[in-house]
């Protein structure tokens, strides 16, 4: 972590809506948050709280209509995405921020071979004609452990696995060198055995590297092992962040405790396995107050009425809950 | 699926559903069917009737449409052959519908060896271009109405029983289908029950673009001289006896060909209307 | 080479439907209530002349034999006599193979120029008002007869502007483009808006696919994944409607060659039946469906080309 340095990348107050029958609903509501140079942030919580909509709010991948940003900056390397012109935005996408997708079986055209696709970049942004892109394409696919990666630059993509896949992926990603890397649930789709590989690959890549990296997981113990930082997501607001040893050691929320317990990699002293009882709220009805207080066993009357806010309640570590003390 | 009760109050919660393309439909076909069966309140002339006196007459008040050569009313001609053409269009789609649906998914739910015949004729039907192989057999059987009914129903029902047996081997391999035959239940009843409302939903949506497909058949046939015989009124014909006086007489093919277009629109509508009222599972093909 | 299997595997597949369309058009002379020959010859021949006929036809053998001569004479490229024409059909045919051929072709080129990019607009203001009006003129169109459509370009562009001939073939390869441009017109228009709500559906479903999402987060232009993504992905059902549409096209031909006077194998068909031509009418139904079943093995053809999983197949 650099505290020194200004952060790489530093979202604020983002605000994401998404247009539906009657109304909207709002699928980010207010997330601010900071990945500085080099530091891998984890980013966590269960499907439908907002993560995927963030990673593609920052890169301005999600489709309008129906997404709309109402409010909020994105500031990667002091520029705003937000209000940057489409051209410049894809002089970034792909150089400076690259992304990593869940289902790596989807995430490559099947009407052309691999290595073009993860050349494509390169030729695009760099100006490399066919020929050095090959070359450099070659020598991607070997770092990133693609067996006789010449033979196979001309494949399809229904010739190779999905491990094999995502390795791929990773790589085109990795083509122009991006400074900050979104993985966006990338190991989910794919067997636990290959699910450590690929962890283990891009926390590799990372380190030699030195790029920033915002990994996006449902599994809290896939970030627990890789992350120097956690941010924890519910309901479309960021509910706690902190260094990992921090939150993972002392969650002042109810709703990463939560998270903690109900996953098998985490409690490992634990007896039995916790799941969170009911279910993530409906954002189209979200009251005011914690959207976690129906689920929460610390809930008090005022948690269903005070606003909820990121707070401070140790040297870089907040949350947002109302009585972080109680959390235990 | 809805019930099909109706109860006045679940007559309008259906009706609520329907889609601006399904009311137009519905509408203009009401008109053109009404325009059909009053024709002969609708104006004062006789279908058949010549008057060499008033030949090529162009559009006016006493002519919408103009009179053709043998001086006859084509607004008349026009109205009656709603009659003809409707009425061959009816019964070469519903006929071939019914012999389709019964055989496919017949043929879905059997299987063996009369599945494999049926698909082994459905595929040489098909191999065919559909007007040439009616043609075809217009041509052993000789021209005429009563010979394009043969002909359609010899050859128009494999496209339903393609649909058909499609959707029966679809429904026979779901998991509720799987979980009674392994409780030991005929699976025939079950398959009849949950199949059929399936397999006849997308054979009537199906049949929307298939009527407009044989009205454009049986008004092309008479174009070609192989369809309905002279001089009973019919589009198809009418614009074919037009085409030797385009030059002097523009309207004698053009505006009974409108009818075509405007009965088409109206089916098209209706099939559109009704294929997002049946759920838009099914995309036809022709 | 893959070419030769996967063209030799289609053909074994197609064996039982040439043979049950061999057997349609046998029996098309066959079925016929009546004497056939008496009927072709207009009751104008001496039993002596009519057996002679039927010598000559062999029509006097088993039926069993007669068929097997036939489906062997068929696949050497002898269709028979045509005894109205005094010539063999499969030379009759030949000469409206071009004209009918130049006419499928094109077309089915100016219906492809007509629906790429209206449903690439289309596709691209989903649900805007450009997308209902192109959707409602293909519902139009849809419902216009051919013969119709034709009347209509003949009254406009031939007889009132005198752009374009109303009739024929013309000569040469310009000629035949100015003469055939009315009749290639008419049927891309019934052709054109199938083509646009398939290409549309498949644009739309291409557009949302994850890999053009990879594709922007690669920073890739619009127009670039337009091209390069959603294009080629959607071209793949745009062929398979064209194969699967060829019956289609070839029976608006059929119409369209009799109101342009194109003397292409619709108009020989037509002619056929009027004067009762039974061996001609054998003959053009079985080029009709080899016709069908050709594009579609060239469909798969192009298919395997644009697709290469399915070679593997």
């Amino acid at each position: 972590m650099s505290q020194a340095t200004e952060p790489l990348l530093r979202v604020r107050d983002l605000e994401i809506a998404f247009k539906v029958r009657g109304g909207e609903v709002l699928a980010n509501r207010g997330v601010s948050l900071d990945v500085a140079a080099g530091e891998t942030l984890g980013l966590v919580g269960e499907s439908g709280s907002g993560k995927s909509v963030l990673c593609r709010a920052i890169l301005r991948l999600l489709p309008s209509p129906p997404a709309r940003t109402k409010r909020g900056r994105v500031l990667f390397d002091g520029t705003d995405l937000v209000t940057l012109p489409e051209a410049r935005l894809r002089e970034i996408r792909g150089t400076d921020i690259a992304m990593v997708f869940q289902n790596p079986m989807t995430s490559l055209s099947p009407v052309w071979p691999i290595g073009d696709q993860v050349t494509e970049g390169l030729r695009i942004h760099r100006g490399m004609n066919r020929i050095e892109a090959r070359e450099r394409g070659i020598a991607l696919l070997q770092s990133i452990g693609i067996p006789e990666a010449a033979r196979r630059y001309d494949d399809h993509p229904w010739q190779w696995s999905g491990g094999m896949l995502q390795r791929a992926v990773i790589a085109m990603a990795m083509a122009c060198s991006p400074r900050l890397l979104l993985a966006d649930e990338p190991t989910t789709a794919l067997d636990v055995t290959i699910q450590e590989q690929i962890l283990a690959l891009l926390t590799d890549l990372q380190a030699r590297s030195g790029m920033a990296m915002v990994l996006v997981s449902h599994d809290i113990g896939v970030v627990a092992e890789t992350c120097d930082r956690i941010a924890v997501m519910y309901a479309g607001m960021l509910v706690e962040t902190g260094p990992a040893a921090e939150v993972f050691g002392r969650p002042r929320h109810p709703y990463t405790l939560g998270l903690m317990r109900s996953s098998p990699r985490m409690d490992e002293h634990a007896e039995r396995l916790q799941p969170i009882p009911g279910q993530p709220p409906d954002l189209a009805k979200l009251a005011a107050g914690c959207p976690f207080v129906d689920r929460c066993a610390f809930a008090r009357e005022d948690c269903r009425h005070a606003p909820v806010a990121l707070r401070e309640v140790a040297q870089g570590h907040a949350s947002a809950c109302l009585f972080p003390e109680a959390v235990r | 699926m809805t019930t099909t009760t109706l109860a006045p109050s679940a007559l309008r919660a259906e009706v609520a559903r329907w889609s601006p393309s399904l009311w137009i439909g519905i509408g203009l076909l009401a008109f053109i069917v009404l325009a059909g069966l009053f024709a002969p309140w609708l104006t004062p002339y006789d279908p058949l009737r010549q008057d060499y006196g008033a030949a090529l007459r162009a559009p006016d008040a006493a002519h919408w449409f103009g009179t053709d050569s043998l001086g006859r009313d084509l607004f008349t001609r026009s109205l009656y052959a709603i009659r003809t053409d409707l009425v061959i269009g009816f019964w070469t789609t519903y006929v071939p519908m019914l012999i389709g649906v019964l055989l496919g998914a017949y043929a879905g739910l059997k299987g063996g060896w009369f599945d494999a015949v049926l698909m082994r004729v459905i595929d040489t039907a098909l191999a065919f271009p559909f007007l040439v192989l009616i043609i075809v057999i217009l041509a052993i059987l000789g021209p005429g109405t009563q010979n394009i009914y043969i002909a359609v129903f010899l050859v128009g029902w494999t496209m339903y029983a393609r649909l058909a047996r499609a959707e029966m081997l679809v429904e026979s391999g779901k998991d509720y289908i799987l979980a009674a035959r392994t409780l030991g239940f005929p699976t025939a009843r079950i398959l009849l029950r949950h199949a059929l409302p399936n397999v006849i939903n997308s054979s009537i949506v199906f049949s929307m673009s298939d009527f407009v497909l044989n009205i454009l058949l049986v008004s092309g046939l008479s174009f070609l001289g192989l369809g309905v015989p002279a001089p009973t009124p019919e589009w198809g014909a009418m614009v074919a006896e037009g085409k030797d006086f385009m030059q002097q007489a523009w309207w004698i093919s053009t505006l009974p060909g409108l009818m075509i277009v405007l009965t088409g629109v109206a089916l098209a509508l209706l099939g559109d209307g009704l294929t997002h009222r049946l759920g838009d599972r099914h995309v036809t093909g022709h | 080479m893959w070419v030769f299997r996967f063209v030799g595997l289609r053909l074994v597949q197609a064996v039982p439907v040439l043979l049950g369309i061999s057997l349609v058009a046998f029996l098309a002379i066959h079925l016929v209530p009546g004497d056939p020959v008496r009927i072709m010859l207009q009751g104008r021949a001496s039993d002596a002349a009519v057996a002679e006929i039927y010598a000559r036809l062999g029509m006097d053998r088993p039926l069993l034999v007669q068929y097997a001569r036939f489906v062997g004479r068929a696949v050497t490229g002898d269709l028979g006599t045509s005894i109205i024409q005094r010539a063999p059909v499969a030379t009759i045919v030949g000469e409206r193979l071009v004209p009918s051929s130049f006419l499928l072709v094109y077309a089915t080129l100016l219906s492809v120029l007509i629906a790429v990019p209206l449903a690439v607009w289309a596709a691209a203001r989903r649900n805007r008002l450009a997308d209902h009006l192109i959707r409602l003129g293909g519902t139009v169109s849809f419902a216009m007869p051919s013969f119709w459509i034709g009347l209509i370009l003949i009254l406009g562009f031939g007889l009132t502007l005198k752009w374009f001939p109303i009739a024929g073939f013309g000569r040469g390869f310009g000629g035949h483009l100015h003469h055939l441009f009315l009749p290639a017109l008419t049927i891309a228009l019934f052709l054109a808006p199938l083509l646009i709500q398939s290409l549309r559906a498949a644009m739309l479903d291409a557009m949302t696919a994850e890999h053009v999402e990879v594709a922007r987060a690669k920073g890739l232009s619009e127009s670039r994944i337009l091209f390069k993504y959603v294009l080629r992905a959607a071209s793949i059902p745009v062929v398979t409607i064209l194969a699967v549409n060829i019956g289609w096209l070839v029976s608006g031909s059929v119409i369209v060659e009799s109101v342009f006077s194109v003397a292409g194998l619709g108009m020989l068909l037509v002619h056929a039946v009027s004067t009762r031509d039974y061996p001609v009418i054998q003959g053009l139904t079985l080029v009709f469906a080899v016709m069908v079943i050709g594009t579609n093995l060239l469909a798969d053809l192009a298919y395997a080309l644009i697709d290469k999983r399915v070679r593997a197949e």
